[in-house]
């Protein structure tokens, strides 16, 4: 997509290696990066990010966000503790450039910065609260937090300090003085002492001080690489590069990469696909499809979207051709169709023209591309139908596989905030008959392929499959 | 002297508002409080000011280069009142040439405490009425919120100011208290927050942690309202004279048992609200020797500490104080509702301030009437010569005193300041 070059976007001396797992990104990369890894390491921490989002959007236990967290992370930016090796070493290099390419993807809105500033903040505790006690240790006397450390019993006995301190913690014998500024939660919810602009935090609260510290300082960071910013806008190779992150996050997910059909699947035909639209489709194929049913036609965006994903399916192009020209019967006369829709069926599989094998649309590629106007059915039914509109239509599309009205609130609530592949992957579970929080093997919906591929290999896995799929077919008449 | 004694200056009226602005208002007060020294800095030329116009009509993003520009616009527009806002990152009277640059930065931390928020519980007044004996709330309120202020947050800066009808306002001036963002001002609400729920929610205290005991904090804040309760509420309120208060009053215990017994005993012997309260301080007394605890652990001594809280501890709209670019009422603008000039308040002398007895801009301009000044003589640019200098021939001058002695300690802090910097103003703020 981009074009890859090992040139090095930064030139300096490789500097210091990485001593701890924890992080605060004091200070940028400063080793070679090469725009392959500029964008590599970007997407799989978009990745963790976006599913973090994802949690606290449905409002997920803290127990399931912590496992979701662990989950990613392992597979997309494994970060093991300890004093490193040489693998060590490069998973937190990836993980510093991640960050900090993140950070030049995000800083440029007030909206985006504060999702970014969340999501980070609670990989950071989740890290914090993994990691092995003498390398948290060690790292923390690294950190300049501005606090000091006072007991009890070194104030007289008439301070009222003394005993208010006693007064909020009877047990607490050491605690961190720093300015109430940096710890406005805990003063928020009482916490703490105040006196004369300071707050006394028992010790055992040291990590919401160091929490909070790493919120100011992201924010801060953020506010400066926002101006910064706008002095480096030269570099083309970067820009496409941040903007395509920043499209991601803002549609509500991370950056899917393209999605290829499994290899030595069993071959798809034409006449599969009403069965299988009806079983496994997410919503913006269902659209297209009942759409194409009932009309007999679909307008160019739709036939574009619908096709490449059909191809992805695994549809060969002679089934793709049977099914169009069936499609079209009634509408769209044979020598008619063999001559305008014929070459562009080919197109789309590389058979003409520049010869390229198009990729199957990604849901934020129809979430933020080629809106559809009033006449159009193509696009992203959570993104673009009214909300009226898109409850009547998930009812009638996925009743029949068990869509309560109960299920709508949260659903509409995370349209609401604009995250529809968590509204889709909501609806993947309540029809899937999933516990709620389990979405496709603990991701969220990234792409329609993605959608369908599990779903079919969910019936797979429940040998014999799914029977009721008969009745299910009739919502096309 | 010639005084036309039936003359009345209608606060209502365009031309008293005029003659107010043109012979009363203490720009140079106004104008040094907010800018913290004479010559102008980002504090005075960078803030937003918005007047409101006759009508409902309110005009924002308003700013001054000086005080003389702040006076020919006030006078030339003539508002009912004006409104002070942030401190921005460019003048917000260009906001136009920069489209979307315009942020709010910095501003006083402020607090509004309104009667209104009592009417549940005042006995006097309701509504938009106030007298001297409701102001009694508002004593209480403002000894505990300067208290916490200065002791806990560490505040220097601190001037109040009567709202013109039924309220307070506090505005905060340190250095740090300009520049919290929103999310520590809503920390400091948090930290001073006590009463929350509305008309559905009889108690409207629920501050412990797992029904521990108060925080420090709050227990100071109840010693010092204990003073307070008895004398307020007990014998100039009576809140708990009437049959639905006593109902609010047993409900609020929180233990059916005592309430059921109290009813019945008060049922059979009218009580006043504190022949009440002594009687329910007994029971925290016996319930103490049944558990055989020391009564400040006996569950009903916290029922009792939550009551004096419910009753005293301050009220605040607390919208107000959470966003920097909140508009707040300018201290010295006339309420147009009542006349009344929105004038400083002492906290140390809080108790004796009578709203009845502040001047109104109708007793104001009888005055200068009375000592013979005339109406201003005019520049030939239109502005007045002397603009707002008469107050110190009225009654207002006690009033501007005080801010101007409040000044004086913004202008010490910030003379050390540019000291420190060498004399650069430009690095201020
Ligand atoms: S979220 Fe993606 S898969 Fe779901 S309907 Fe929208 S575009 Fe289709
Ligand atoms: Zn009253």
């Amino acid at each position: 997509m981009f074009n890859a070059t090992s040139r090095p976007i930064v030139e300096t001396k490789p500097t210091s290696r990485y001593p701890y797992r924890l992080n605060f990104y004091d200070k940028p990369p400063l080793e070679d990066i090469t725009l392959d890894e500029f964008e590599l390491f970007a997407i799989d921490r978009l990745r963790v990010l976006s599913e973090i989002e994802s949690c606290h959007i449905r409002n997920r236990q803290p127990e399931d966000t912590k496992k979701t967290i662990g989950d990613q992370c392992k597979k997309y930016l494994p970060l093991a503790p300890g004093s490193g090796g040489i693998d060590t070493d490069e998973e937190r290099r990836k993980d510093h450039i991640g960050h900090f390419v993140l950070r030049l993807a995000f800083c440029q809105s007030d909206d985006l910065r504060r999702r970014f500033v969340k999501a980070e903040s609670e990989l950071f505790r989740y890290r914090y609260g993994t990691d092995i006690t003498s390398d948290r240790e060690g790292f923390l006397k690294f950190q300049e937090f501005g606090w000091t450390m006072v007991q009890v019993n070194q104030f007289d006995d008439r301070d009222t300090l003394k005993k208010e301190l006693k007064g909020l913690n009877a047990n607490a014998t050491s605690w961190f003085q720093v300015k109430w500024t940096q710890v406005p939660n805990l003063v928020e919810r009482r916490r703490v002492i105040l006196r004369d602009g300071w707050a006394f935090v028992p010790e055992k609260e040291q990590s919401s001080i160091i929490f909070q510290e790493f919120e100011r300082r992201l924010e801060a960071a953020l506010e400066e690489t926002a101006r910064a910013i706008q002095r480096f806008d030269e570099d083309t190779r970067l820009m496409p590069i941040l903007k395509h992150l920043g499209e991601g996050f803002q549609s509500g997910m991370s950056v899917a990469s393209e999605y290829t059909a499994a290899e030595g699947g069993d071959a798809v035909t034409a006449d599969m696909i009403d069965d299988m639209a009806a079983k496994h489709w997410p919503m913006c194929m269902r659209t297209l499809h009942d759409n194409l049913r009932k009309d007999h036609h679909l307008k160019h965006f739709g036939r574009q979207q619908y096709g490449l994903f059909l191809k992805v399916v695994g549809l060969s192009i002679e089934e793709a051709i049977m099914f169009w020209r069936k499609a079209f019967r009634g509408r769209i006369a044979d020598d008619k169709f063999n001559k305008e829709y014929k070459y562009n069926i080919r197109h789309s599989f590389g058979l003409e023209g520049k010869r390229t094998n198009y990729p199957a649309y990604t849901c934020q590629r129809i979430i933020t591309q080629n809106q559809p106007g009033p006449q159009d059915c193509h696009g992203c039914p959570y993104r673009h139908y009214s909300p009226d509109r898109l409850q009547t239509a998930l009812l009638a599309t996925y009743g029949a596989q068990g869509l309560k009205l109960s299920d709508l609130p949260e659903i509409m609530n995370a349209v609401k905030h604009d995250h529809f592949h968590v509204a889709c992957t909501k609806v993947y579970e309540v029809t899937h008959g999933l516990p709620s929080g389990t979405g496709l093997d603990g991701e969220s919906v990234t792409h329609p392929n993605q959608y369908a591929a599990k779903s079919r290999e969910m019936e797979q896995g429940k040998d014999g499959g799914a029977v009721k799929s008969e009745d299910a077919m009739d919502t096309t008449s | 002297m010639d005084v036309d004694r039936d003359v009345f200056y209608d606060a209502s009226d365009a031309s008293t508002m005029m003659q107010f602005y043109k012979r009363l208002f203490p720009y140079k007060s106004i104008y040094t409080w907010l800018n913290h020294q004479h010559a102008p800095q980002k504090l005075f030329t960078h803030r937003e000011f918005a007047f409101n116009l006759p009508g409902d009509v309110i005009i924002r993003y308003i700013s001054f280069n000086t005080m003389e520009d702040m006076k020919k616009e006030v006078i030339r527009m003539n508002p009912t009142r004006f409104e002070i806002g942030p401190i921005c990152t460019i003048r917000p009277k260009d906001r136009k040439t920069r489209p979307g640059a315009l942020k709010p930065l910095q501003r006083e931390l402020v607090f509004d405490i309104d009667m209104t928020d009592y009417d549940e519980i005042r006995t006097c007044c309701s509504g938009k009425g106030i007298c001297r004996r409701c102001w009694g709330f508002i004593a209480a309120a403002v000894k505990v919120m300067d208290n916490v202020l200065r002791s806990n947050f560490g505040y220097k800066h601190i001037l109040w100011v009567y709202s013109g009808r039924r309220g307070i306002h506090c505005w905060i001036s340190d250095e740090e208290a300009m520049g919290l963002t929103d999310e520590q001002r809503k920390s400091v609400l948090g930290w001073l927050e006590v009463i929350k729920g509305g008309k559905d929610m009889t108690k409207k205290v629920n501050v412990r942690f797992a029904g521990g005991p108060l925080h420090p904090s709050l227990s100071n804040a109840v010693e010092s309202l204990r003073g307070t309760f008895p004398k307020l509420i007990l014998d100039d309120q009576k809140c708990f004279d009437s049959k639905e208060q006593t109902d609010t009053l047993l409900d609020l215990l929180g233990d059916k048992d005592i309430a059921l017994k109290l009813r019945k005993r008060w049922l059979k012997r009218p009580r006043s609200s504190s022949e009440k309260w002594s009687d329910i301080k007994d029971e925290v007394v016996s319930q103490a020797q049944e558990l055989g605890k020391k009564p400040a652990d006996a569950p009903l001594y916290k029922a009792v500490e939550d009551i004096v809280l419910q009753y005293t501890y301050p009220r605040m709209d607390s919208e107000v104080s959470k966003h920097r670019n909140h508009l707040l009422k300018s201290p010295f603008c006339v309420h147009p509702g009542t006349g009344r000039v929105c004038v400083p308040v002492d906290p140390e002398n809080v108790e004796n301030f009578d709203p009845e007895r502040v001047p109104t801009v109708d007793q104001l301009l009888k005055e200068l009437d009375a000592v013979g000044t005339k109406d201003v003589a005019m520049s030939e640019d239109g502005t007045p010569q002397h603009a707002g200098s008469d107050w110190e021939k009225t009654s207002l001058k006690p009033y501007v005193d005080i801010l101007d002695a409040h000044v004086r300690g913004l202008m010490e802090i910030s003379r050390l300041k540019r000291r420190q910097n060498g004399g650069d103003a430009s690095l201020e703020y």
